[in-house]
This record gives structure tokens, sequence and C-alpha cells, in this order.
């Protein structure tokens, strides 16, 4: 086995164009770096042939350590390993690996960076290819900002034509061909006169194999899987009620938890009494934990009733309390003192705002929950020496780091198993539901504990997408935008999380004009302002971020000033764009929609676009105004990724993420009375059903010069082209979302 | 109580109001049935009595009286139901978390309507939630489902 590890370990690769320092595909250096975690896990006469493949005599194991909450990032991930491996995906076993510093992101870190996607200066690049050192250096093992395909694309193909080409010399060495007389096919080396030998029978043999210095990738001509559909790895055991979510882990000897901690947040628990619940059937113990209680019993159901049944004594909640008092907040922030960026400057607004016929309004949009529909769940099993913890997570590192400190354990005996999500749309950024159950845990060691938080539990102990308001001028001139002046508030997600994380926040948080300062338009005087709201409710990262409501608040103003000039949106916008892709994917949805067209009485389309993430998205909405209210038809999306790589899971993204977009602007709100959230379950946060669902037609173009992900961008602009279309239909201007507080939807 | 689930009799020593999705998640060990929202608001629980579809976070253990089926008893990955068969077909699933509950709540719509039009796999299918968004392909796999049951 010694042997193994001294190969493994030097042929560990390292992904990524900064570290080869910007190098075109084709020659790959590999260094000696880290230590393989695969190797502290290996069974007899298995070897790893990198941090991504391992092999035996059974079956080939696929490593994909980006998580999956949904978006398809394991079957993704196992595709492009796949695809160079030259195996059928569908054959491999799938599993996300250990928490380890080896599987960092060496993207996600560039959303942080006041630097527009659409930049390829000098600085641009070096701030890339700094933010990739320092995940890098930090072990930044996390998932998120549709990052998984962007970081993965080349790591992951190098890793398994790296396994491929280890596997072809074992196989040289055994028949004495040269290398230009093997090649391989669907998880064989095939000799000359046919024969093959697969990959299983060499897994012992590989392992005594030099370590392979450079290996070319195909091209993309010769691909079987990537640009291909595909069918998703999990897409049986997802029909069929036999994959092991989180909230689904059994274990011998298990008992059932769930928390309850102060509704009012941040209000700790003075005091409770427990005499009512510990007498309930099945409870086996009713535990303090950090501001609240956790019941521990021999069934969920039975732990949920007690824990309703323990009387808590709760503090008040140090935040603003009422949603009225919130949003005041947030407007007053918009003072010089509270300026926290100013990355868009161009002309001189405030030169052309001087005396010209100023439009000026103001947006506001809600704090929003992340619901996902398997709640916050999480088994953990504690000894002395060793802590386990299963449960679906973004951030395994961060929960190895964390729990190490609230432990007291080394971070070496904590293992993160990192199970499929029940969706998260970022909540599972966050580790505090694994907190609790680890503080059960060291109550009562050695022993299984499966918590589940109660949906109620979960919509109260969210931590929401962040309120915002803007205040918008602008000024239009000979039937043209002019100038557009967007002041932005809101409270910082980063300064929010990060330090939940234990990591600084420095400088401004781009999130709060994110999908706002970075749009390709060349309007001639263009300012976009970021003023940081004092911190209130804890908040965090939602399905697109900052730009999920900024979106909303630049692509509003569009239309508005567009309207005012007397031009057609999607005109001036081609007009105003000097993007190439950008202006290429507006082109697409006003040909697929039909843009301009007469579409009868009562029906009106809207119009958005926003570049989030790398990815310029066009949407397009058709609405009917009815006497029932809004119903929305259809929708036309255009979205640039650079390459598509599965046509079938990019559709399933766009119109997911549409959907979302859509639901939360029409119904969806959380607003606080006394620190309380008072939306506590889906009655009271629909988001949108099937029957108002539309069609939505989706093209993918592939004019961007980098691969990007495809989980978030569609979100943005699907909010603001529902409110565009609105006002279309009825004249009406909406500028506050939910929309339903200003109209009905069938 | 006696309790039959996908064909096997089971003797269970719950409360009378216990709901029936956890009698079968931490009595049974039958983990297909969802919980997401404990009020009917989600339809993830869903499952069969007597093959109509049920909220089991909604159904007291006691209350039940017929034959309880789960998405594991409607078929599985070896034999599956016409209904999965176009879940997979369709590449429906995102998450998946809620695709048990719709595919039950599908398999028992259909059972009752074989030819249903799009008003009425919307009103059939509309109580069930998908955060992902997966909802057109949740329609278009019901069609393509009652296209395969009508062949049979």
């Amino acid at each position: 086995m010694g042997r193994v590890k001294t190969i493994a370990r030097r042929s560990f690769l390292i992904g990524s164009a900064a570290i080869a320092g910007g190098v075109a595909f084709g020659t790959y250096l590999y260094k000696r770096e880290g230590e393989n975690p695969l190797l502290a896990d290996l069974k007899p006469g298995e070897t790893a042939l990198n941090p991504y493949v391992k092999i035996d005599a059974q079956g080939i194991t696929l490593i994909t350590p980006r998580a999956d909450v949904g978006q398809g990032a394991w079957s993704m991930q196992a595709h492009m390993i796949a695809e160079e491996l030259d195996i059928d995906p569908a054959t491999a076993t799938l599993s996300p690996g250990p928490a380890s510093a080896i599987y960092y992101n060496g993207v996600v870190g560039a959303e942080g960076l006041p630097i527009a996607a659409t930049s390829d200066t000098l600085l641009a690049r070096t701030g890339r290819d700094a933010v990739d050192v320092a995940g890098k250096l930090m072990g930044l093992h996390i998932t998120g900002g549709s990052s998984t395909v962007p970081d993965m694309y080349d790591r992951l193909r190098m890793a398994g034509a790296v396994a491929r080409e280890t596997l072809i010399r074992a196989a040289m060495k055994q028949t004495g061909l040269p290398r230009d007389q093997l090649r391989t096919e669907n998880g064989c080396v095939v000799l000359p006169d046919g024969l093959r030998i697969e990959y299983l029978d060499m897994a012992v043999a590989a392992a005594d194999i030099e370590p392979v210095q450079d290996v070319t990738l195909r091209d993309p001509s010769q691909w079987r899987y990537l640009t291909k559909p595909q069918k998703r790895t999990d897409m049986v055991a997802k029909s069929t009620g036999t994959l092991t979510y989180g909230i689904d882990m059994m274990m011998d000897g298990m008992v059932y938890a769930t928390t309850r901690t102060n509704p009012a947040l941040g209000g700790g628990l003075i005091g409770f009494d427990a005499e009512a619940a510990q007498g309930m059937r099945g409870v086996r113990s009713v535990l303090p934990i950090t501001g609240g209680v956790a019941v521990v019993a021999d069934n969920t159901w039975r732990a949920f009733q007690a824990a309703q049944a323990v009387e808590c004594d709760w503090g008040p909640s140090p935040y603003i309390g009422n949603t009225d008092e919130q949003f005041d907040a947030v407007a007053n922030s918009m003072t010089d003192d509270h300026q926290d960026s100013r990355f868009k400057d161009e002309g001189d607004v405030v030169a052309a705002l001087d005396g010209a016929d100023v439009i000026e309004v103001e947006y506001r949009i809600p704090y929003l929950a992340h619901a996902p529909l398997e709640p916050m769940s999480v088994v953990v099993k504690m000894s002395q020496s060793r802590l386990d913890i299963w449960t679906g997570t973004q951030i395994p590192r961060f929960v190895q780091a964390n729990m190490a400190k609230l432990t007291g354990m080394d971070a070496g005996n904590i293992h993160v198993h990192v199970l499929m999500s029940g969706g998260s749309f970022g909540r599972r950024l966050e580790d505090d539901y694994i907190a609790q159950a680890v503080e059960i845990a060291m109550q009562l060691p050695d022993t299984p504990i499966k918590m589940i938080w109660q949906r109620e539990e979960d919509f109260s102990h969210d931590f929401p997408r962040p309120l915002a308001m803007a205040h918008a001028k602008g000024a239009v001139k000979s039937g043209a935008l002019d100038a557009f002046d967007l002041s932005i508030a809101a409270p910082s997600v980063a300064e929010s999380s990060l330090a939940r994380l234990g990591q600084p926040a420095i400088g401004p948080d781009v999130a709060i004009v994110a999908g706002a300062w970075d749009q390709p338009f060349a309007i001639p005087n263009y300012r976009v302002t970021g003023y940081r709201t004092p911190a209130m409710v804890p908040i965090s990262s939602w399905r697109s971020v900052g730009a999920s409501g900024n979106g909303f608040l630049h692509e509003s103003f569009m239309d508005e000033l567009c309207h005012a000039a007397g031009v057609d949106p999607l005109a001036e916008r081609l007009r105003l764009c000097w993007h190439d892709p950008s202006r290429k994917v507006l082109e697409a949805v006003g040909e697929m929609s039909d843009w301009g067209s007469d579409l009868g009485p009562n029906r009106g389309c809207g119009l958005a676009f926003t570049l989030a993430f790398g990815v310029p998205v066009a949407e397009v909405v058709e609405v009917l105004s009815t006497d029932d209210g809004i119903r929305i038809d259809k929708v036309f999306v255009a979205a640039d990724v650079g390459r598509v790589l599965d046509p079938v899971n990019f559709e399933a993204q766009v119109q997911g993420g549409v959907i979302f977009g859509l639901g939360h602007a029409m119904n969806c709100e959380l607003t606080y009375r006394d620190g309380v959230p008072e939306q506590d379950n889906f009655h009271a946060y629909e988001g949108m059903r099937l029957y108002q669902t539309p069609q939505i037609t989706v093209r993918g173009l592939e004019n961007g010069n980098k691969i990007r992900g495809i989980g978030e961008p569609a979100v943005p602009p699907a909010a603001p082209a529902l409110a565009n279309a609105i006002f279309a239909a009825t004249g009406q201007r909406i500028r506050e979302l939910p929309l339903s507080k200003s109209i009905d939807f069938i | 109580m006696k309790l039959t689930v996908n064909g096997k009799t089971y003797d269970v020593d719950v409360e009378d109001d216990m709901p029936l999705l956890w009698v079968l998640r931490d009595e049974l060990g039958i983990t297909g049935p969802k919980y997401g929202c404990g009020i009917a608001q989600c339809g993830a629980c869903t499952v069969h009595e007597d093959g109509v579809a049920v909220r089991s976070c909604q159904l007291a253990a006691s209350d039940v009286v017929g034959e309880i089926t789960t998405i594991e008893g409607l078929g599985t990955p070896n034999a599956l139901h016409a209904v999965q068969e176009a879940w997979i077909d369709l590449q429906v699933a995102q998450c998946g978390y809620c695709q048990a509950g719709q595919i039950m709540q599908a398999a028992s719509f259909l059972d009752l309507n074989s030819e249903p039009t799009d008003d009425q796999i919307d009103a059939a299918m509309s109580g069930n939630l998908c955060r992902c968004g997966s909802y057109l392909r949740i329609r278009e796999a019901v069609k393509t489902a009652a296209t395969k049951l009508r062949a049979v």
C-alpha cells in the first residue's frame, strides 16, 4: 500500500488555469501537492488514481466534490470525469468524497470582487487568479455561485484523462505494447488485435505505474457525453423513492430529535419548563442548547409534539423587529456615510440630471426565505475519538472547522458525509442546524441522532435574502436614455454570512449592487451606488444572491426610462449594449418572442436582461390581464453559458430559475413582527404552482468566451420581465415586490 | 394497530393521532414519503390509500382503513410503474425531494382519469409544491404516462 500512496500523491492533480499560469489546453503540469484524501480510506485492492478516481476489481468510484442541491452537480461532475476516463458514467459509483482542501473552489470568490464578468483586462485576470490562489490556500471546499462547471470543467476532465493514461500505462506494462498501439473504449483498453482489457482488471497493477506527467484533453468533436443530452445519474433513484437524503439516513440505535429556539431571532432563552414534555410518550430527554431546547425521542413526530409542549421563556430580539422599521432603516442608510461602493460612474450623472426633466422613483424588495423542501436535518454520531455528520451541505470543510471549535475535537476526527440535498437555494451554506445537533450529541455521546426541524422552525430560523430599496433618478434626451442613476441600499450578506464562517469581510460588498453595476450598457451618464444598511437580522446568500433583487431594480427602471423616451425597450437595449454575447441573447429573445407583434387586447410583453455570474440572460414574459387577475402565459429565455454541456439539464435549470424568480416575485415575502418572521409555512409563502406555470421556451447560446454555470443566472430577470409585462398589459407600474401586494394573479 | 403497506402487514404500537407519515418513516423505515410542511400544503408526503392519493402527514394512523402504497410499492428501479418511466424519460427531477409525492399524486389521478386535459392535470397536480420549479416537465410527464397507461 505504501507504493500506492506514493504514486497517488505524485500524480495528484492541480486543476485550474491560474496554477498552470494560464496555459492553453494540451499540456498540463502535475505537481506533487497536498495529500490525496482518498488514501486515508482505501480498501485492500483499491487504488486511488488521483483525488477524483478510485478503482478496484468491482468498480470505479468517481469523486464529485461539489454538492448536489438539485442542480445536477453530481451527475455533471461524473460526466466530466467519465468523458475523459472513457467510461459510461452510469456504470460508476458516485461519491462526494471527504471534506478536503484538495477540493477547493478557485472560482466562487471572484463574485466578491468588483470586477465585471465582461472585463478581460490584466487587472481583471490578476484578480481572478488571486481568487483561485486564495481559494486553494484556504482550502475553500465550497459549492455556490454557479461555479461548479466553470471551476471543475478543466479539473475533472484532467482527472479523467490522467486516470485513463495511467490505466493505459498499466496495459503497456502488461502487454509490452507501445502507447500508440493502444486505445481506450468504454472502460477497456483495446489492443491492436481487438482484445480488450477491462480497466477493473488493472486496478491493482495501476498502482505501480509511474505518474503520468502530461496528458492531452480530447477535442470536443470526440465527446460522447458532454454537449449531448445526458441522463442524470440520480434520476431513477429520485423517481423511485430510493435516494437517501440527509433526512432519510437510518442507523441502528438511532434516536430522533428536534430543536426549538427563540422565534424572535437572537433573543435567546431565559428559562424553560420541560415537565410536561418530559412526561410525553417516547421522550427520552429535553436538553438545553444555545438559544433554545432540544427534544430527543424515539420518533420524530413525538419529538415535534414534545418540543411544542416545552414552555420557554424567550428573551427579546436585539434586532430591529418590525418590517416597517426595517425598511425605514434601509431608507435612512442612503447617505454618504453609508456609501459602500460606486463601481459604476460613467459620464456625469449630476450634470445630466441638472435641469433635465428628471424621472425619480423608488423600489422595494422584501426579505425572502430559502425554504428548500427538505427542511434542515442532519444525522450525527459522536464518540470520544470521532464525530460523524451526515447531511446535505455546501460547506463540508467549514462544517468540520466550526464543529471542531464547538467540540474541541481535532478537525481530522470530524467526518462530514455529504448527502444529496432536497433543495438549498443557498440555505446549506449555513451550518447552524448542524451545530445544534452536535450540541445534542455532546450531551448524548455514542448515540446516532437524527435531528429534523419542523417546517415552522425552518422558516423562522432562515437566514433570508435581504430586503433592499432603490432610489432611481433618470432622464431621457431626444428619444434615448441619457442618464441613469441607481442608488441601492441593503444590509450586507458578506458581512453577515462570512462572520458566521469565521472569515473577514473586507472592503465593499459587491452583492449590494451585483446584477446592477456590471451590466453591459453604454448609457451616456450611468451611475450605480451601493449603500450599506447597518446589520439587522442575520442574512445570507439566496439563489443568485445580490442579482436576485438587483435585476428587478435595474431592469424596472430601464423599462421606465425606455417608456419615458418613447423607445422600444428591446431596441434601446440593443442600441446601448456593447457586449456581443449579451446583444445576441437580446436578439434571440426578440426573435423567439416575436417581440413587437400585435398581441391583442389586455395582453402585454415585458423584457428584462441581467448579466450575472458571467451569464447574460434575456427574458420576455407575456401576460394576459383578466377579471380574475394576471395570468402569465409565456416566457422566452435566451442565455449564454459559453458551452452547453447538457442541453436537457440546461433547459431544466433555466425553467426552474424562471419559475423560482416568478413565483417569489408574485407572492413571497418574509416580514417580521417583534423580531419574529410572520410567514411560517408554505400556506403563507406559496411561490408558483403548476396551474400558474407558463410555457417557458429556452435557448442556449454559445458566444461567450468562458464556460459558465446556469443554476442561478435565470432567476434575476424573471421578476422585472413580469413587472414590465404587467405594465405593458395594464399600464400599472409596480415598484414593490411581491407584486401580489399591488395586483391579483390567477 | 395493523397497517398494510406495500402488500405487507405490520403491527404498530403508536398513538391514534400519530400521522401516517411518521409511522411509515420512523416506525417502519419507509422513507420514500417525505416530510415537507406537515400541514398538507406541499404534497411531498403523498401516498395511496386503496389507490387514492392522500397526504400522509394529515392522515392519523388510526384513521387508516385501506391498504397503503408508498412510492416504494408503486414500482422499483427494476420494475418501474408507467408514471415513474415517464418521469425518467422526461428527466423531471431536480432536487427530487417532492417527486415521490408528485408521482404518487399523478398515478392516482391517472387511475381515475386516463385521458386528462391540460387543465385537469393542472388542477390535479397543483397541490404538490416543487421549489426547484420542475412543473413543466411534470405536466409533460403526466401526459406521457397517460399515453403509456392507455397502451397497456
